[in-house]
């Protein structure tokens, strides 16, 4: 009973640590509808300034409090910097396009994080009173996590009065549900919204302060953050505070909890939490069906035959790279071929996400299946790669048919979470069935029989890969894509005419499964080799930047995507050091200068 | 769409490009080395300048059979897809002679399994899995660092002898942790069959809830703990672990934990007398280490790492390896880095004949506190030879 006590103290105290880096993000979302990936480097940054402030002062709480406030302002800056000259640019181009262009952010910033502080891991020393434990029932129990236990709630009760108690809050309420009518009212909405940024932008400065006495300032912190604050938010039902807080209890105590019955359970929980309660609840423990904020953007993707100009530039395309092999290197060769993979990988994104109207945060399961899908009976049962290139979307296909029963009744970024928490899922089976799928050392020598060398895989993935784009572009024209884009533009009238909009989005949903599973099956044979990593989170990122940066409304924008980003990571990381840095750059420019996506371009 | 064509073009035309201008007459030897840069910059940064030291070194004593080394570097984040897609390109693009990096295990075998796929020599430095000499090792494939059976063969000396019979461990949740606690456990109750093992925490790689790890140990009530964390997640361990009390009066056996890199960051929070591998480079006294650190100091201005050390090894083991080979062909490279002997900063090492892997070895020691800053005293280099299995067991581990 002391242990569990105990147990329940750790769990509360890691709630709040929770709660302080989701907070800023679900105050951003709510407001601006921004889904600020770059939230987890602003958490970083806090963590960096505050050592940098708090490893000069002395040692006593009142400058502990001191830095950390100092910090959180820093990064209020830094976040209202990042709003006035990036996002504010951008807040009426298409949906999630804020997702692409903080993205960029997130590389440069780390980038820039290694070169200002060096690659060691940063520790603050703590003062006694830092250190001091408090005994419980015979237990130790640390002063700072009791610290921290109350921290959560009182953060939560001053976020709560200022939105409701003060006229500013009041304001920003006013903009959230209808932004054009407060600035009719006159008021500056562009302020509203550069405060709201900073504000949520300084919370995350605060918790990445806050964090220093229990941890380092380390380089992989914001990608950890930002998943955690990710799961939190959407659990807790976007752009509420209280049920951030809430689901931030329920992760911390099941985490504190399960952790002795099952250690490895760490791995995957959190996701195992946020796809159960999604299911149960679709907007989340404290959430509100979202409606669109009145004068939010003109999000909606249409589809127009291509222009004679296109197509001729289409199939330019195809003769070069039907040509290209008998001219380039092998490594240009692979580079190609990956190309290819990502072009068909991007393409069935695309389906879900433009005419679908499905935005996935995890698309590279259905990827990282297909891999397994192939690899598993080629290594297993010996089947020839003809067949494990047949069984790949099959298997991809089922599950995703499977998963999307449960994920196509949501919407929005809410189902987007519900994709990444099953790609987490999958990814964790991965990883921890090692007997079967050699866990993170993953599966090797999955080569193609001997009759397919380097060009004839280029051959083959060229062809599946852009019969599959063709394919998939044809079913969009066909009538079954007409009520597609029927039931996602609106569902009320699309159901009065009597399309079943479920059973449409289910089949896209599986159809999108279906071909990123091909690719993967694909990759599979073209590297030789499956590893968990296929399916991780950055992965699925990939799939989604690939999609924006060429553009959601076309189907020309993902294909032009999926090459710009492979070739541009493939050149930058073979040409500089500081290759994230210039990504990141490079996709923060692209937003700013053509935010319908660079085949955007084209229709100018 | 011009665009497109375009980007296309430009991205092929720099890729297929030759970027090398190959000088007149001896061609210098190429090592094309892949790491995780980005992913891993704690490690990788020192063991980049130790690489960059000793090539710099060895060209300016004349080169390898009389040809300068040139070291082609690329970094693969982290992920063991995009390790191998680069190890191409270093293959086929700029035909280096010899592979060579890699930090964490999955890469290592990968980037081993690719060498072995394109018959190229690669010579592992930092991955620890056993793997990749015994399991899965091959005719060119080569191990630097010792590994995670040496690593719990040198700490379980220290370990048998203290009375605890009650251990817990804590280790990542991936190969190089769960496969340093399965030797340790095998190698531990081989010499003390009284002891038991009684909880097991497996935190996720960087993302340690410490303050449920050391609960949840704290609870199992052991009388001696095994860690195997690193990096970041050492730091919320032990600190989590010094605030609570769960190392007094118990006694702890670390892996790795005295390397600086790992070390340093512990701070004035380092606990003492934790039994540890690692590097003490403020102690070491002997000519070889000595010139190391004020050569490496003149460069970079700062002491060496564990990484610095690995870099540099590497770097002279792939030296020895070609001038006993006496050519850059692979086949002959596979069959004569066997039974190469060369210097590292700590001391003569060997390519073994019968697995592949070298006899580098490291420091055991203990953790104390000195002027606020960890150390590790009452140390002892153990060679790597002292620390492998007998040849007959190798043999029943590695197949090939």
């Amino acid at each position: 009973m002391i242990a569990s006590l105990i147990q329940l103290l750790t769990g509360m105290a890691e709630a709040s640590s929770l709660f302080l880096v989701a907070a800023g993000l679900t105050v951003i979302f709510g407001v601006t509808r921004v889904v600020n990936f770059a939230h987890g480097s602003l958490f970083m940054l806090g963590a960096y300034i505050g050592w940098s402030i708090l490893s000069r002062m002395p040692r006593d709480p009142e400058y502990f409090a001191l830095g950390v406030i100092l910090a959180g302002l820093a990064t209020a800056a830094i976040g209202a910097a990042l709003e006035m000259t990036l996002l504010r640019r951008i807040y009426r181009a298409p949906e999630l396009l804020q997702l692409l262009a903080t993205f960029g952010v997130v590389l440069m910033v780390q980038d820039a994080t290694l070169h200002l502080w060096g690659p060691e891991d940063l520790t603050l020393p703590r003062g006694r009173w830092l250190r001091s434990a408090v005994v419980i029932l015979g237990e130790r129990f640390p002063l700072y996590d009791l610290i921290l236990i109350a921290l959560g709630p009182i953060v939560l009760a001053i976020i709560w009065m200022i939105f409701t108690r003060t006229r500013w809050g009041t304001l920003v309420r006013a903009a959230t549900q209808d932004r054009d009518m407060v600035s009719a009212l006159g008021v500056d909405q562009r302020r509203l919204f550069t405060s709201v940024f900073a504000m949520g932008s300084g919370l995350a400065g605060m918790a990445g302060a806050l964090a220093l006495p229990e941890a380092s300032a380390n380089l992989q912190m914001d990608l950890t953050a930002i998943t955690d604050a990710f799961v939190v938010v959407v659990i807790g039902g976007l752009g509420s505070i209280s049920g951030a807080y809430l689901a931030a209890l329920l992760i911390g105590i099941l985490q504190a909890v399960g952790i002795i019955w099952l250690p490895k359970s760490t791995l995957v929980l959190v996701f195992v939490v946020m796809a159960a309660v999604l299911i149960v609840r679709p907007n989340g423990l404290r959430g509100r069906k979202l409606t669109a904020a009145r004068g939010e953007a003109d999000t909606i993707a249409s589809i127009k035959p291509a222009s004679p100009s296109l197509k001729l530039a289409a199939l330019a395309t195809l003769a070069i790279a039907i040509a290209a092999p008998f001219v380039i290197g092998p490594f240009a060769l692979s580079v190609l071929t990956e190309m290819a993979i990502a072009i068909l990988f991007a393409a069935s994104l695309h389906v879900m996400m433009g005419p679908g109207g499905m935005a996935s945060f995890g698309h590279a399961a259905w990827f990282g299946i297909g891999a397994y899908a192939a690899a598993l009976p080629v290594k297993l049962l010996t089947v020839s790669m003809p067949i494990a290139l047949l069984i790949a979307p099959i298997a991809a296909g089922m599950v995703a048919l499977a998963v999307g029963a449960l994920v196509v009744r949501l919407n929005g970024v809410t189902l987007a979470m519900l994709t990444l928490a099953f790609a987490q899922i999958v990814w964790a089976v991965a990883f921890q069935w090692s007997d079967v799928t050699g866990g993170d050392n993953g599966i090797l020598g999955v080569w193609p029989p001997s009759w397919a060398g380097p060009q004839a895989m280029y051959f083959l993935a060229l062809s599946l890969c852009a019969g599959g784009a063709l394919l998939l572009r044809k079913m969009l024209y066909a009538p079954w894509g007409f009520a597609l884009r029927a039931s996602r533009d609106s569902t009320q009238r699309a159901e009065a005419i009597g399309l079943d909009t479920q059973r449409l989005r289910l089949t896209a949903f599986t159809l999108a499964g279906s071909a990123a599973g091909l690719a993967g099956g694909l990759a599979a044979f073209t590297k030789g080799s499956v590893f968990p990593t296929t399916i991780s989170i950055g992965h699925s990122v990939d799939a989604l930047v690939m999609v924006l940066l060429g553009g959601v409304q076309t189907m020309a924008g993902p294909i032009i995507g999926a090459i710009v980003y492979t070739g541009l990571f493939d050149a930058l990381l073979l040409a500089t050091d500081l290759w994230r840095f210039v990504l990141g750059a490079a996709i923060v420019a692209i937003v700013l200068i053509v935010p319908q996506g660079i085949a955007g371009l084209a229709k100018r | 769409m011009q665009l497109t064509r375009r980007t296309l073009l430009a991205a092929s035309a720099t890729l297929a490009a030759p970027a090398i201008v190959r000088a007149q007459g001896s061609t210098p030897i190429r090592i094309g080395e892949v790491n995780s840069y980005t992913a891993a910059p704690a490690f990788t940064l020192p063991y980049r300048n130790g690489l960059m030291l000793a090539v710099e070194q060895v060209n300016a004593a004349g080169g390898v059979l009389g040809r300068k080394i040139e070291l082609l570097i690329r970094d693969d984040a982290g992920k063991p897809a995009d390790a191998v897609r680069l190890a191409g390109e270093l293959v086929s693009d700029q035909k280096v002679d010899v592979l060579a990096g890699g930090f964490l295990s999955n890469v290592g075998l990968a980037l081993s399994d690719f060498a072995l796929q394109n018959k190229k020599l690669f010579v592992a430095g930092e991955p620890l899995t056993d793997a990749l000499v015994w399991e899965k090792g091959h005719r060119y494939g080569y191990r630097l660092r010792p590994s995670t059976y040496m690593q719990a063969a040198m700490l379980v000396d220290d370990a048998a002898k203290l009375p605890a019979k009650r251990w817990a461990t804590v280790a990542p949740n991936y190969e190089y942790g769960t496969s340093t606690v399965k030797w340790f456990k095998q190698l531990l109750l081989a010499k003390r069959p009284d002891v038991t093992f009684i909880a097991d925490q497996l935190p996720t790689l960087g993302k340690i809830d410490a303050g449920a790890t050391v609960a949840a140990l704290e609870q199992a009530k052991p009388e001696a703990i095994l860690n195997v964390t690193f990096g970041p997640d050492l730091t919320n361990f032990v600190r989590q672990g010094n605030t609570r009390g769960l190392f007094e009066n118990r006694s702890v056996v670390s892996v790795l934990t005295g390397e600086p890199e790992y070390l340093d960051p512990l701070g004035e929070e380092t606990p003492e007398g934790w039994y540890v591998t690692g590097y003490p480079v403020n102690a070491v006294k002997d000519a070889a280490n000595l010139a190391f650190i004020a050569a490496y100091k003149a460069r970079f201005n700062e002491l060496p790492k564990m990484g610095s050390i690995v870099g540099a090894s590497l770097i002279a083991s792939i030296a020895a390896g070609i001038t006993k080979s006496g050519s850059t062909d692979s086949e002959a490279m596979a069959d004569g880095f066997a039974g190469a002997s060369f210097a590292t900063p700590f001391g003569q090492a060997t390519w073994r004949a019968q697995d592949h892997q070298s006899t580098l070895g490291t420091y055991v020691g203990r953790t104390a506190l000195k002027n606020g800053h960890g150390e590790m005293v009452d140390w002892r280099y153990v060679d790597g030879a002292a620390a492998l299995p007998s040849d007959a067991m190798v043999k029943t581990l590695r197949p090939a």
